[in-house]
């Protein structure tokens, strides 16, 4: 098992900073999630891990080791690629081999450790099979075993799962996560679906605009978020303008929509601020002191998202029993405690 | 990849270096030979040649036979693919397949075939005398007119393939809107489908020209008077007058040159919408009359357009002397073919147009693929050179890189790349690959930027060096293409008879000047059945490189 440390490791192309100095530990064994919307240099980020994309500035080091200026060939790291790049003129067991004959390992001993990943990945006797004849999550999971095979020193995920559809992807992932527990192998995974980062990983870094806005774990990143934009990407937030009205220890007293908030905030903050707002954050109640009127009602099951107008150019999201209010209905709301977070307005 | 990156550096400026010298040098050499006269410079030769009638006729013969064979080719071309594609009528796959047959007759076997079919003593010819009861030929096949039909109904075959290509990829969805707005058919077609198809309208016309201007045969065979100006250099040569046929030369490339330049303005936003991709559906036609009568029309030229290949095969089995006065042979033999094989003097030229052939084609796949590998990133400004020197065959007629390549090794000059080849055994292998070069290139370098970068990739993440990731990924990937593209370099090889009649000597006479001179001698049938075996080999070489194209 291996470490990984980047410092301060930036990437251009062009005029475009693509990765601002990100710097980032991972430790022995821990599965990181690099999560970010599209352009935000994570796959980047990915690449230069694994020396596919050469390095502006900064380091990379592994198991203490500087490879910043090592091939590919020399890092060893493991991959599985986006399309999983299986080599389809080879079948699932020479596609999985083909790491080990690069190490010259003895055909005996090379075929006995095909046939221990491939069990691994639930695919035994699957070795002489077409690769093209495997069905995408098959696919997904041969891709797996040949990165694992020669006992990568780091496991890099390049959004292993969006190839998959969507009934397919839950289950993949589940197997994924398991797999690369029982295997201990360091990995980073790229993706770009949050519920995909929470589910696997032990951390989360969050990147916007190629930098690192926030490195945690996913309870960190949703009920402390670094940054505006942690609060807005990571799970689902309503903004309101608010003034702040007072502080109770830690957290600060927030005017906003009529109501009277208590939010997160950093040391200091007064004046006019941004309210970020969780769905679970406020509630339906008669006596409430937000008046709103319900503009949208989005069904989920036993409970609803209810979008409700407080004001001209205000509107807030809340998570409420399906049956709790109908569209148009005038509603009465307020706070419910946790899960508001106020920045500075600019 | 590093390991990539030092290999691009050192092996693309070599391949570039060969390029030129293979490629370009002997052009320029051309150039050269056209205002150096006895080692003095001068404009001497170029303006006898502008002083010359004769000459200002054959430039102009040149010009107007490419822009009938343009115009004409292209209608019959551009109608034959629309139609088969959008038409609905009994036989549409088979008919549509027909049609490309013309694209498999090596160029003098074509004309030939046209001989046994049009010519004064051919089958038509019989016929009417047969009817009027007449002792002479009723017209004689040559000069202009022969040439433009023989030009259209060979030459059509690139804008057939190229509209039905671009309409195999043609977003059905836009048709469909049309007619949703209330365009008729016709409408729809004209409205939308014919400006779509520019592009590939404009790379027909582009091929039609190149091939209309680079065309030997058929003005050889069948011109009379009527010269052109590959024609003109090579009886320019003969008589010994160097320096004016390097100017008819020259001509002939700014003639190709002007029609690089009118094709690229015909480009346009291709045929590809937004949908995926699926061929439009035929029409379906309302009555079965109609049907009948739209398969009467369709299966009716196409037995016309392929009366030749007909014409060719029944030659081929015609006795000596066993067709002189009738109108259908009276006399039949396999002898023609068995004879190919059997003897010796006739199996010769086949050997030796097989070994030419077969050398020149690897040689070309094994030097396409090292540049296609180093021009894998189309950014680069070496990718873009490499490219060029590639391509710049295709745009050069053949007739041109034959003289340009007599002149090029006839000296030895080691320092500027120049050894003597002339009437040694390699210079006419060598012509054949460099004329090959664009036709296994092409497909060559788009499958090698077709690969998935991440093929690479995982390799090295798997522990690969490049050698062992190019032998072990890429290029097992790239086999089907490269067979394919070879398979078409030998075909180009092998029928070649543009560039052999210039650079030929006793130990190179190919296959096409046999048939030359078979047909010469009055061997008629000897001819068709060599005609015959070519076609069929290039027909089985045209499969294979679809086959490899459809696979890669």
């Amino acid at each position: 098992m291996s470490t990984v440390r980047l410092e301060s490791v930036a990437k251009r192309f062009g005029t475009t900073t693509v990765v601002a100095g990100v710097s980032l530990d991972v430790n022995e064994g821990e599965l990181i999630a690099l999560l970010g919307p599209s352009g935000s240099g994570k796959t980047t980020l990915l690449r230069m891990i694994a020396g596919f994309e050469p390095v502006d500035a900064g380091r990379i080091v592994l198991d203490g080791e500087d490879v910043t200026a090592r091939s590919a060939l020399e890092r060893r790291c493991g991959m599985v690629f986006q399309h999983y790049a299986l080599f389809p003129h080879l079948s699932v067991g020479d596609n999985v081999a083909y790491g080990l004959a690069s190490e010259r390992m003895p055909r005996p001993a090379r075929e006995a450790r095909t046939a221990e990943v491939l069990a691994l990945v639930d695919l035994r006797g699957f070795e002489s099979r077409n690769v093209a004849s495997l069905s995408g999550g098959q696919q997904q999971r041969v891709a797996l075993a040949r990165a694992v095979a020669p006992h990568p020193r780091v496991l890099l995920l390049d959004e292993p799962l969006s190839n998959l559809d969507p009934s397919l992807r839950e289950r993949t992932r589940r197997e994924l996560g398991e797999l690369v527990r029982r295997t201990g192998i360091t990995t980073v995974l790229v993706t770009h679906e949050q519920e995909e980062a929470f589910d696997l990983a032990d951390r989360i870094a969050v990147l916007h605009r190629g930098v690192l806005e926030q490195l945690g774990t996913p309870e960190d990143l949703y009920q402390r978020p670094a940054t505006p934009f942690v609060a807005g990407f990571v799970g689902r937030t309503s903004e309101l303008a608010g003034t702040v009205v007072g502080t109770e220890g830690e957290l600060v007293r927030v005017a906003a929509a009529g109501g009277e908030w208590l939010a997160t905030a950093k040391a200091g903050t007064s004046g006019a601020v941004r309210l970020l707002v969780r769905p679970e954050a406020v509630r339906l109640a008669p006596s409430g002191a937000i008046t709103g009127t319900v503009i949208r009602r989005r069904f989920a099951g036993a409970s609803a998202f209810f979008t409700v107008r407080v004001n001209d150019r205000e509107e807030i999201e809340i998570a409420a029993p399906s049956a709790a209010a109908k569209e148009g209905d005038t509603v009465r709301l307020e706070p419910a405690g946790g899960g508001v977070h106020a920045w500075l307005a600019t | 990849m590093a390991g990539h990156v030092t290999l691009r550096r050192i092996v693309g400026p070599l391949l570039l270096v060969v390029l030129a010298w293979l490629v370009v040098e002997p052009m320029v050499l051309v150039g050269v030979d056209a205002i150096r006269v006895q080692g003095s410079w001068t404009i001497g030769p170029v303006r006898t040649f502008l002083a010359d009638p004769n000459e200002w006729r054959a430039a102009f013969n040149s010009a107007w036979l490419a822009l009938a064979s343009v115009v004409l080719g292209g209608i019959l071309g551009v109608s034959l693919g629309v139609f088969t594609r959008l038409a609905d009528f009994p036989g549409r796959r088979v008919v549509s397949a027909l049609l490309a047959l013309p694209a498999v007759l090596p160029p003098l076997v074509g004309v030939v075939a046209f001989l046994f079919l049009y010519g004064e003593s051919g089958i038509f010819a019989h016929i009417v005398m047969a009817i009027t009861h007449a002792d002479t030929p009723p017209w004689r096949f040559d000069g202009a007119a022969a040439v433009v039909l023989i030009h259209v109904t060979t030459m059509y075959v690139y804008s057939y393939l190229l509209v039905r290509g671009a309409l195999a990829t043609f977003d059905p969805a836009l048709l469909e809107a049309a007619t949703a707005l209330g365009a008729s058919r016709s409408r729809a077609i004209r409205t939308i489908v014919l400006p779509l198809l520019r592009p590939a309208i404009g790379n027909g016309a582009l091929l039609t020209a190149l091939s209309s201007l680079a065309s030997f045969s058929a003005p050889y065979v069948f011109g009379g008077g009527f010269r052109v100006l590959p024609t003109q250099i090579v009886s320019t040569r003969l008589n010994g007058d160097i320096p004016i046929a390097m100017v008819e030369t020259l001509a002939l490339v700014v003639l190709a040159i002007v029609a690089l330049v009118l094709a690229s303005r015909m480009g346009g936003i291709g045929t590809r919408g937004a949908g995926k991709g699926l061929a439009p559906a035929p029409a379906r036609t309302g009555s079965r009359r109609s049907r009948f009568v739209l398969g009467a029309i369709a299966w009716g030229v196409t037995a016309w357009l392929l009366l030749p290949h007909l014409m060719l095969l029944m030659v081929s089995f015609v006795e000596r002397g066993g067709w002189t006065s009738t109108a259908m042979p009276t006399a039949w033999t396999g002898a023609n073919y068995t004879s190919l094989i059997t003897d010796p003097v006739q199996w010769r030229p086949f050997a030796t147009s097989l070994w030419m052939a077969t050398l020149a084609a690897g040689v070309a796949a094994a030097l396409a693929l090292a540049v296609a590998m180093v021009a894998r990133d189309p950014g680069q400004r070496l990718s873009r050179w490499l490219e060029a020197g590639l391509a710049l065959p295709w745009a050069v007629p053949g007739t041109v890189y034959a003289i340009a390549l007599a002149t090029m090794f006839s000296v030895l000059q080691p320092a500027a790349g120049r050894i003597v080849l002339i009437g040694t055994l390699w210079l006419l292998p060598l012509a054949y690959l460099i004329r090959s070069l664009p036709v296994v290139g092409r497909p060559l370098v788009s499958a090698v930027r077709a690969l998935d970068p991440a093929l690479d990739e995982a390799a090295a993440s798997l522990g690969a060096g490049p050698w062992r990731a190019f032998g072990t990924v890429i290029l097992p990937l790239l086999l089907p293409v490269l067979a394919g593209a070879a398979a078409l370099a030998f075909v180009t090889g092998l029928g070649d008879f543009m560039t052999s009649i210039i650079l030929y000597t006793y130990d190179t006479r190919p296959v096409s000047l046999e048939i030359l001179g078979a047909i010469r001698g009055g061997e008629f049938g000897e001819a068709a059945a060599y005609g015959v075996v070519l076609t069929v080999l290039s027909t089985g070489a045209f499969l294979l490189a679809e086959r490899s194209r459809r696979n890669a």
